[in-house]
């Protein structure tokens, strides 16, 4: 149900970033979404890519540090109040979202990324309401 | 109660250890101006003979000896018996330099497997134990060193000699072994490793350890006490000198007992070579005064310690050293507070990550500031930032509890560290004074 995020350790200087979207770029690697989350001298990229094994390889070779993390890929309706009720079905099953960032996939669809506590028990609460969430192969092929 | 391996020894009065080494000393001077031309050169050179030597008062009128003379002199220039005289060398790792290697007559063999005893008989080891040697068998004298101790204490001795951490265990538990020589780093491994097969303290039969050739910290001991349910005892000793076993820790657990009837001990200011009184933190000298095959004489270990004669309760006599806060070649001082990188490599080996730090001290406003570059792991790495952050916050409060100072940590992508000559430069010092 969950979807493969890969995590980078970057340091907070000017270039670490550009290091690491060279890698990906050199080695043809198709980014799905991208975020950044910072403090004052290190920082975190969050990476949804359409080749998970490969680019994990490429990033060792590299030498970042990087691990992979579960995350929830929620195709939010296109409606008003889609993602509250998102939130609310959450909320109720008592689970704690850590961070989230948003993308646009095929057809205008918008997908939100979660990271929650319990993603097993996140992901089978938004199934049951009818909520759809993506595979990794969905991604791969947007 | 307190046992002693040679209690007219260990508990002699001081008058009777003052007079030993009186005597000793005399005779070693005598022995190394006689035998070993570059002893008497130096000598020579400082305008001092073996008449000048009337007793121990004395040794500050002697020159210094130092890592490089034992360089120098390699590989015979400081052996002071015929070689024919000689059965045995040990070594050093090398890792600073030409390998330091020294040479034993069988008596010096002797006397240095009784300090071993000693120790293991301070760490409450009888006959009766079974006593596991965990440090490395061959050229360091770790192993060498606490086999010999164990056989004259009379333990059934297992050498397993480091390494094939299963097969450790597997000795420990089989054979109960009830007593555990190796390093610190290794000993807290094992225990981990115990920890992670699910034993519990009451299921590992030790009750002692005897742990040296590295720095650790009381943090560090307090966590291998806890996970192998033992008491764990420091050593302390240099290849130079003989091994381990120069001074060992007894039930007090507040120093290391040096065996003064075989090496006497002194504080210097490491900068003019002057002779400190009790109690100041200085580096830590040695004279050995029964070795006949390799004597050194005022020898600097460049290990910054305190010596204190204060009475101790196990009942010993012969004065204590404290664990060494570091070397005296290596020492920063920042904000008045000496500060050794030994330090800063023990809290992260502590924390549990590689020591692949670089400290930068600068001066901004007038003010030191101390910035560390640590090295970020696979082990260290999270997606959760907040708990990336804590990391990072625990690595300045362990900092903090080990140096008295507040130090930045800044965590850097692994190989950034500069590295010269493939080691990794520990310290740069932008001061400008």
């Amino acid at each position: 149900m969950s979807v493969k995020q890969i995590s980078v350790f970057l340091e907070n200087q000017p270039g670490s970033l550009y290091g690491l979207t060279q890698v990906l770029a050199e080695n043809g690697i198709d980014l799905r979404a991208f975020s950044l989350a910072d403090t004052s001298d290190f920082g975190i990229a969050r990476l949804i890519v359409d080749d998970v094994y490969k680019t994990t390889t490429v990033l060792k070779d590299a030498g970042f540090i990087h691990n992979i993390t579960p995350v929830l890929a929620v195709a939010i309706p296109d409606v008003p109040g889609g993602q509250n009720q998102v939130l609310g079905i959450l909320m109720d099953e008592g689970v704690n979202v850590e961070y989230m960032y948003a993308f646009l996939g095929g057809d205008k669809e918008a997908y939100m990324v979660f990271r929650v506590t319990d993603t097993d028990k996140a992901a089978a609460a938004l199934t049951a309401k009818g909520i759809r969430l993506a595979e990794t192969e969905e991604l791969a092929g947007l | 109660m307190e046992r002693y391996y040679q209690p007219e020894i260990e508990t002699a009065s001081r008058q009777q250890i003052k007079a030993w080494q009186d005597e000793r000393l005399v005779k070693q001077v005598r022995h190394v101006w006689d035998n070993v031309p570059y002893y008497r050169k130096m000598m020579e050179e400082a305008g001092v003979s073996p008449d000048h030597i009337q007793s121990s008062d004395d040794l500050h009128k002697l020159p210094f000896v130092s890592k490089a003379d034992l360089r120098e002199a390699y590989p015979y220039g400081l052996v002071a018996e015929p070689l024919e005289n000689c059965v045995r060398i040990q070594s050093t790792s090398g890792t600073t330099g030409k390998r330091v290697v020294a040479f034993y007559t069988q008596e010096d063999i002797d006397l240095w497997e009784d300090c071993c005893a000693r120790a293991i008989t301070a760490a409450g080891g009888t006959r009766e134990d079974v006593c596991q040697v965990s440090y490395g068998y061959g050229l360091f004298t770790g192993g060498p060193g606490l086999n010999g101790g164990s056989h004259k204490v009379g333990c059934l001795t297992i050498p397993t000699s480091s390494g094939n951490t299963q097969r450790q265990i597997m000795f420990i538990r089989d054979l109960n072994a009830t007593i555990l020589c190796c390093t610190p780093s290794y000993a807290a491994y094992l225990g981990e490793t115990m920890k992670e097969m699910g034993l519990t303290p009451d299921q590992i039969p030790l009750k002692a350890g005897i742990f040296g050739a590295e720095a650790w910290s009381e943090e560090m001991r307090r966590d291998i006490e806890k996970t192998m349910g033992i008491k764990a005892y420091d050593i302390y000793g240099l290849t130079e000198l003989s091994g381990p076993g120069v001074s060992f820790e007894c039930s007090a657990q507040t120093g290391m007992h040096i065996n003064e009837d075989h090496f006497i001990a002194e504080i210097i200011d490491p900068d003019t070579g002057e002779v400190l009184p009790e109690g100041t933190q200085g580096e830590l000298v040695f004279t050995s005064i029964t070795k006949k095959a390799f004597p050194l004489i005022r020898y600097r270990t460049r290990d910054i310690c305190t010596l204190t004669r204060e009475k101790c309760s196990c009942g010993r006599t012969h004065v204590k050293m404290t664990k060494p806060q570091g070397r005296s070649d290596d020492m920063l001082i920042i904000r008045g507070v000496n500060v050794f990188p030994s330090q800063i490599e023990t809290v992260l080996l502590n924390q549990g990550y590689p020591a692949n730090y670089q400290i930068i001290v600068d001066r901004v406003n007038n003010t030191d500031t101390l910035d560390i570059k640590v090295e970020m792991t696979p082990e260290m790495f999270t997606d959760n930032m907040g708990e990336v952050t804590k990391r990072q916050k625990d690595l300045v409060d362990a900092l903090r509890a080990m140096l008295g100072l507040t130090a930045k940590v800044l965590l850097v992508a692994p190989k950034s560290i500069t590295r010269r000559e493939g080691k990794a430069v520990r310290v740069i010092d932008n001061r400008k004074i």
